[in-house]
């Protein structure tokens, strides 16, 4: 088939492109969270600059073609931000937009957290926090056996990596050599009860990852330039897996959401929805 | 059928984990596709085999068993047939999260395979001796959830794993096991195999106490008391025809296995039993304790889990008729 034999992103958005294209994102996040009365809108506001970067400018996939075997991979494992996952992979054509709206109901391919058996173009399922990272690797694993081109790119939140298990992962990308995995933490430094810094210090968070042997890069998480540079970054890079630290801010778009931790989990009210889709035009 | 099966003509033992070892080995020289992993017990858990024969599709993953089931699904979801092994108290409960999200909810075709299962573990206590492990697997959608009985089973049970799509949870005991079957015998996952025909009582067993329920038998048959030995090595998908049968035909149970009261073959026979055809039915089993450190066969006295148990509930079940 032409179009999975594609070298590079089909979409291939110019930087002001992608910026529209994020606030698009940002809206059905709303529209979405708010319809179903319940989700996640801080962590998936978070992740929408990151998200839009890749589905629109770096993975090379094929939203006709879901299963192309040569497709890089992309695992949510903050599977909360759900929202932001499947407004991407809508707009990228994978199932109607119009199906959106059917987040969280009854009967709906687009489940409360990410799930495999679902939904098209999504890779793994999630929802226990911490997994990601792990499957990311069994993904990088297959690609070196079978001599696959494709790489693999993980997102995971920062109080996510309160959980043990990431650091399991962490050695084993390393051991295993993997320089055809890219982890990205969305480090908006809130997680659901409070700010990170109190429930669980990370910092020196970039360190700890390097120490851990990864190539690490930081940057400012709703920055294009950067988050493109650093991802191009990634593929230089030989006998090591690479973390780009990503700050950000939690709830990014829609002013009173904004590092503000009661809308980790809580949808918008009517009004609240009115005021944060006209703050997204 | 094996009604010719007379336990003490085949008396050698052999070990289940070797068995596995060398069945990997095998699979890996058919299957390219075949990869296993491991969390630092290869050397036990006998998948050292395949990893000096196919360095490249053996991952250890260190002492991490969380990251080891989300790295196989993460391999299955790109094609892989991926065995990860380790004890069976780790495989159990270490990672069941893990197993829940990644195995059980994705349906990823990832078979793990757990040695040292049950109190035979013996001499490691009861950290080490998974006794809620067919509980916890046969309590997750989807999996199918195999005790072989012998090495024989072992290896066929193996072999079925890797052709059959889907998570498997394959218990394997630490010490050796005599053997039960021919070479070349029928075996189907989910199809229990009876060993010996009987009308009085039906013994309905699992893993090691297979071979005890075959001495029992023998034993009874001299007293009168003519039973059915099932070999119910696949507990998830229960067979329940042929249980059902063993009850309408012969009037009473007992069921005998190497675990807790709560939530293995035990509790599926009763639960299905008392749906379609409630008979009386006795549980040989652990109960509801952990066990203690000491020798297998030990234990295995100490805790009432031997043929003259197995004989003894099936004096006890016939009366109850
Ligand atoms: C294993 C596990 N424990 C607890 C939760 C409940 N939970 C959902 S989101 C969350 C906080 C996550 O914080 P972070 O990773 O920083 O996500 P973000 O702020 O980016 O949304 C928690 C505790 C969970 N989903 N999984």
């Amino acid at each position: 088939m032409e179009t999975s034999a594609q070298k590079a992103n089909q979409f291939d958005l110019s930087v002001p492109q992608l910026e529209q294209m994020s606030k698009k994102l940002r809206r059905y996040v709303i529209n979405m969270i708010a319809t179903a009365r319940s989700g996640h809108p801080g962590g998936s506001l978070s992740a929408a600059d990151i998200v839009t970067a890749l589905y629109f400018k770096i993975l090379k996939h094929d939203p006709r073609n879901p299963q192309w075997e040569e497709r890089d991979r992309f695992i949510l494992s903050k599977g909360h931000a759900a929202p932001i996952l499947y407004a991407a992979l809508a707009e990228c054509g994978y199932f109607p937009v119009e199906e959106l709206s059917t987040l969280r109901k009854l009967g709906s391919r687009l489940q409360g957290h990410t799930d495999r058996t679902f939904t098209p173009g999504v890779e793994m399922s999630a929802g226990s926090l911490g997994m990601g990272l792990s499957c990311a690797i069994g993904f990088a694993l297959a690609a070196m056996l079978d001599n696959h081109k494709y790489r693999t790119y993980v997102l995971l939140g920062d109080g996510e990596c309160d959980e043990g298990q990431v650091w399991e992962a962490a050695l084993s990308a390393f051991q295993f050599k993997l320089d055809n995995l890219v982890a990205i933490v969305d480090y908006n430094q809130i997680q659901l009860s409070g700010k990170t810094q109190n429930i669980m210090c990370l910092a020196p968070f970039a360190k700890k990852w390097q120490a851990f042997g990864w190539h690490t890069i930081e940057i400012d998480g709703h920055d294009f330039d950067q988050i493109i540079s650093a991802l191009q970054e990634t593929r230089a890079m030989k006998g090591k897996p690479s973390m780009i630290v990503a700050h950000t801010i939690k709830g990014k778009g829609v002013s009173f959401m904004e590092n503000n931790v009661a809308f980790h989990g809580k949808p918008p009210s009517p009004e609240e929805t009115d005021k944060a889709l006209k703050e997204l035009e | 059928m094996f009604q010719q099966m007379q336990p003490g003509s085949h008396t050698a033992t052999v070990s289940l984990r070797e068995t596995y070892g060398k069945a990997l080995v095998a699979l890996g020289k058919q299957d390219k596709n075949i990869v296993v992993l491991d969390a630092d017990l290869s050397p036990s858990t006998m998948t050292c085999f395949f990893a000096q024969e196919f360095p490249d599709r053996f991952f250890d993953c260190g002492l991490a068993e969380q990251n080891m089931i989300s790295i196989a699904a993460g391999l299955a979801a790109c094609g892989k047939t991926v065995f990860a092994s380790t004890f069976a108290v780790f495989a159990a409960c270490r990672c069941f999260d893990q197993v829940r999200i990644c195995l059980s909810q994705t349906g990823l075709n990832v078979k793990v395979v757990a040695t040292h299962g049950g109190i035979t573990v013996g001499e490691d206590g009861m950290s080490h001796q998974a006794i809620e492990d067919l509980s916890l697997y046969c309590a997750l959608p989807g999996f199918t959830v195999i005790v072989p009985a012998d090495a024989r089973e072992t290896a066929e049970a193996v072999k079925a794993a890797a052709s059959t799509r889907g998570p498997f949870y394959i218990r394997l005991s630490r010490i050796k096991s005599p053997i039960i079957y021919p070479e070349g015998y029928a075996f189907t996952v989910g199809k229990a195999i009876t060993l010996r025909e009987g009308k009085d009582v039906a013994i309905l067993a699992t893993g090691i106490m297979v071979f005890k329920a075959l001495e029992a038998a023998e034993a009874l048959a001299g007293h009168g008391i003519n039973c059915r030995v099932l070999d119910v090595h696949t507990i998830k998908p229960l067979d329940e025809e042929t249980v059902v049968k063993a009850a309408a035909e012969t009037g009473a149970i007992v069921v005998a296995e190497e675990h807790l009261a709560q939530g293995g073959l035990g509790s599926r026979v009763a639960q299905v039993l008392a749906r379609t055809k409630p008979v009386p039915v006795e549980f040989i089993n652990l109960g509801d304790r952990y066990a203690l450190s000491g020798q297998a066969e030990e234990l295995l006295r100490e805790y009432s889990l031997t043929a003259m148990d197995i004989e003894r509930a099936a004096k006890i079940v016939a009366k109850r008729k």
